[in-house]
């Protein structure tokens, strides 16, 4: 986490209006291999928004995106997820009336050499990966619906884990989750980090944040407000930024930032 | 406790009914034999009512051939619905579609390459085939890219077609159509005989049979759990009686004594005192029709292009998020039905040997409702092109056994529309259960 290092994801005074609306206003962020940055602010500050110009899911107006250094050209998520971004959504994004395999692999089908799909080796590797995750999940067969949150939230994470992912975007993946998956999937994160992955974690629980993450961004009105790294600043402070978008001197001011008097 | 662990409703060990461990065994979907069972049980109330006219071959025969159209295109009304949309234009493209053809064969082709000639039924199906792709595709496009509601984009489809079928021939019937043509209507030579039945028989056989075979050996190799080989046995023998059985009424079913004479004038054989007996077989647009069927299931089921109809239905958001090109798959859903319709269309006029503009009116109701009745959701992303087109001939069999018993046609209208009701009422209280 120096300077000398290239980040795995630099975005670059990001901007994104929706009308008259500002959901993202000149926004820079960096992510490093092996880091989990944490993206936290009020509800509407654009931390969806944000990562959502990187999964490729929304075109940016204006800004820059670079991938190892590299311009990196992201118009649609298929773009994305070749440049190894991966994303479990918020809403999951799972299609409820087809099986856990079919949802894995939706867009990316595995198929026979006469190019029908092939159903068997999805489903196969489904149970491997599946069985990393949740070693108890048995159903399968059924459509994703008839799953609990949990086990819905465990086929999004896999979907996510499946392809290699080099670059994790996980937005709020605990909320819907009871205490022992929330610890599950913070287990999943650090092993992730461990091996080099960066990960981009939208949380509004401060606990999870300052308990997984190496460095911490704050958005405010579409602006980010500072970026310190979370050993550096206290939960008092990260709640500052976010409420009075006040930047303590352990981070680095941005946009967003209050003017100091 | 996972949810996983937790044992299901009918599963508990010794304590499972003798149905549910059937049919867990055989993996049969309930809902699809609820239907078959309520086919059966309307099939045998019209046949006791009608005082034995109903289970005869020459009407069982007559029921396949007056389904084949609606089932042809409730398979694509299936995917249609399924990706939440709806189109309400079929029946007028069918009539459309058929006026196109019976021009092209009865007054195009004739002036270009002359009357009676061999290749006239394949460039009229050929030119049918593609005006439907095209019509498709322009509704498909209005509704995927422009973005404006199907139900809309086809109710007005539903009027400009119908209007266009008039103003192909100014309102004239056209008629008679090319002999060839006429064979996919059905009739004494619009079947294959006994001996192609049959072969078609055990061929359907043979295909069950190794399909079963094929997918216990993909589960084998992948360790997944089998089913019983008592189970796999059943289902084999029971499709295979089916199959056969249905053949055996095929050609069941003799052709008319004028036909006959006919025939053995044209082959100069000379016809024994109690008369030739010369099996209609399976009649030519049901052979279109399963074909369609299988061709059908397999792109629904085996092929990308289904999986992402499906999940387009189960979640438009999530499909393109994870990079699918929903309006690319929406465009080629109503492409399909344009291409059904005019297959649809085909069978029609050539059952009629005659093309008329008011082919196919109100059509699409009864294509919406076959596939409704046959489990497609309202909602999308739910329903199977085999139920669809059970949906299709039992709608059939209604009206079919409402006119053997002479049952007025307002009231047949009133019948088959509280039947639709009902079905779909069933069906969310089956789905609500499960």
């Amino acid at each position: 986490m120096d300077g000398a290092r290239i980040p795995l994801v630099a975005m670059r005074d990001i901007s994104l209006a929706f009308g008259g609306v500002h959901a993202v206003d000149r926004a820079s962020i960096d992510l490093y291999d092996g880091e989990v940055m944490a993206l936290v602010g009020h509800n509407g500050a654009g931390k969806s928004t944000l990562v959502k110009i990187l999964s490729g899911a929304y075109q940016r107006d204006d800004g820059m995106i670079a991938i190892r250094g590299e311009e990196a050209t992201i118009s649609n998520p298929r773009d994305a997820k070749r440049y190894g971004i991966e994303t479990i959504y918020q809403t999951l994004a799972l299609a409820d009336n087809v099986d856990t395999a079919a949802n894995l692999f939706l867009g990316r089908e595995l198929r026979t050499r006469w190019g029908t799909l092939d159903d068997v080796a999805m489903e196969a590797q489904a149970r491997r990966v599946m069985g990393r995750l949740n070693p108890h999940f048995e159903r399968f067969k059924d459509p994703v619906k008839a799953l609990s949150g949990g086990q819905r939230q465990s086929v999004a994470i896999a979907r996510a884990i499946l392809f290699n992912a080099q670059i994790l975007i996980m937005d709020e993946p605990t909320a819907a989750l009871g205490p022992q998956e929330t610890a599950q999937v913070g287990e999943l994160i650090r092993k992730l980090k461990a091996d080099g992955l960066g990960i981009f974690l939208i949380s509004h629980d401060i606990h999870d944040v300052f308990d997984l993450a190496d460095r911490i961004c704050v958005m405010k009105n579409g602006r980010v407000v500072g970026t310190a790294r979370t050993a550096d600043v206290t939960k008092d402070d990260v709640l500052g930024m976010i409420i009075l978008g006040k930047c303590p001197p352990a981070a680095v001011p941005g946009p967003g930032a209050m003017a100091v008097a | 406790m996972t949810p996983a662990t937790m044992p299901a409703r009918h599963t508990r060990p010794g304590r499972s009914s003798p149905l549910a461990a059937f049919l867990k065994a055989t993996e049969l979907d309930t809902r699809m034999l609820g239907m078959v069972g309520a086919l059966l049980l309307i099939w045998i109330a019209f046949h006791l009512l009608s005082g034995g006219l109903f289970l005869t071959p020459r009407n069982l025969w007559n029921l396949s051939v007056q389904s084949a159209p609606v089932a042809i295109m409730a398979t694509g009304m299936v995917l249609v619905i399924v990706t939440r949309n709806i189109d309400l234009s079929v029946g007028s493209m069918l009539g459309f579609l058929g006026m196109v053809m019976g021009v092209t064969q009865a007054e195009l082709l004739p002036k270009l390459i002359g009357f009676d000639h061999p290749a006239t039924w394949m460039l009229t199906l050929a030119i049918g085939l593609a005006l439907g792709l095209v019509l498709g595709a322009l509704q498909g496009f209005v509704i995927a890219y422009l973005g404006i509601p199907s139900f809309i984009v086809t109710l007005g489809g539903l009027l400009v077609w119908r209007g266009a079928a008039w103003w192909v021939t100014s309102g004239r019937t056209v008629a008679p159509l090319d002999a060839t043509f006429r064979l996919m209507g059905g009739g004494p030579e619009g079947s294959i005989g006994a001996t192609w039945s049959w072969a078609v028989g055990l061929i359907a056989c043979a295909a069950v049979v190794l399909s079963l075979m094929n997918s216990r050996a993909q589960r084998k190799k992948f360790h997944f759990p089998l089913r019983p080989i008592a189970a796999e046995i059943f289902l084999g023998g029971v499709g295979c009686a089916l199959i056969l059985a249905a053949v055996t009424i095929a050609n069941a079913y003799p052709w008319p004594a004028g036909s006959v004479r006919r025939y053995a004038e044209a082959n100069h054989i000379v016809l024994p005192a109690d008369g030739l007996f010369i099996a209609h077989g399976i009649a030519i647009p049901v052979l279109i029709a399963i074909g369609v069927g299988v061709a059908m299931t397999f792109l629904a089921t085996r092929t990308r292009f289904g999986r992402y109809a499906y999940a387009i239905g189960g979640n438009p958001e999530a499909a393109e998020l994870a990079g699918v090109n929903t309006s690319w798959v929406i465009m080629k859903v109503f492409m399909l039905m344009g291409l059904l319709a005019a297959v649809a269309g085909a069978i029609s006029i050539a059952r009629l040997n005659a093309a008329t503009n008011a082919e196919g009116t109100l059509a699409e109701l009864l294509v919406i409702a076959a596939a409704v009745i046959g489990g497609t959701s309202l909602l999308g992303g739910i329903g199977t092109v085999a139920g669809a087109m059970l949906g299709a001939v039992l709608m059939q069999s209604l009206q079919s056994g409402m006119v053997l018993l002479g049952v007025d046609t307002p009231l047949q209208s009133i019948v088959v529309g509280a039947v639709l009701v009902v079905a779909v009422w069933l069906d969310t209280v089956y789905r609500r259960r499960v």
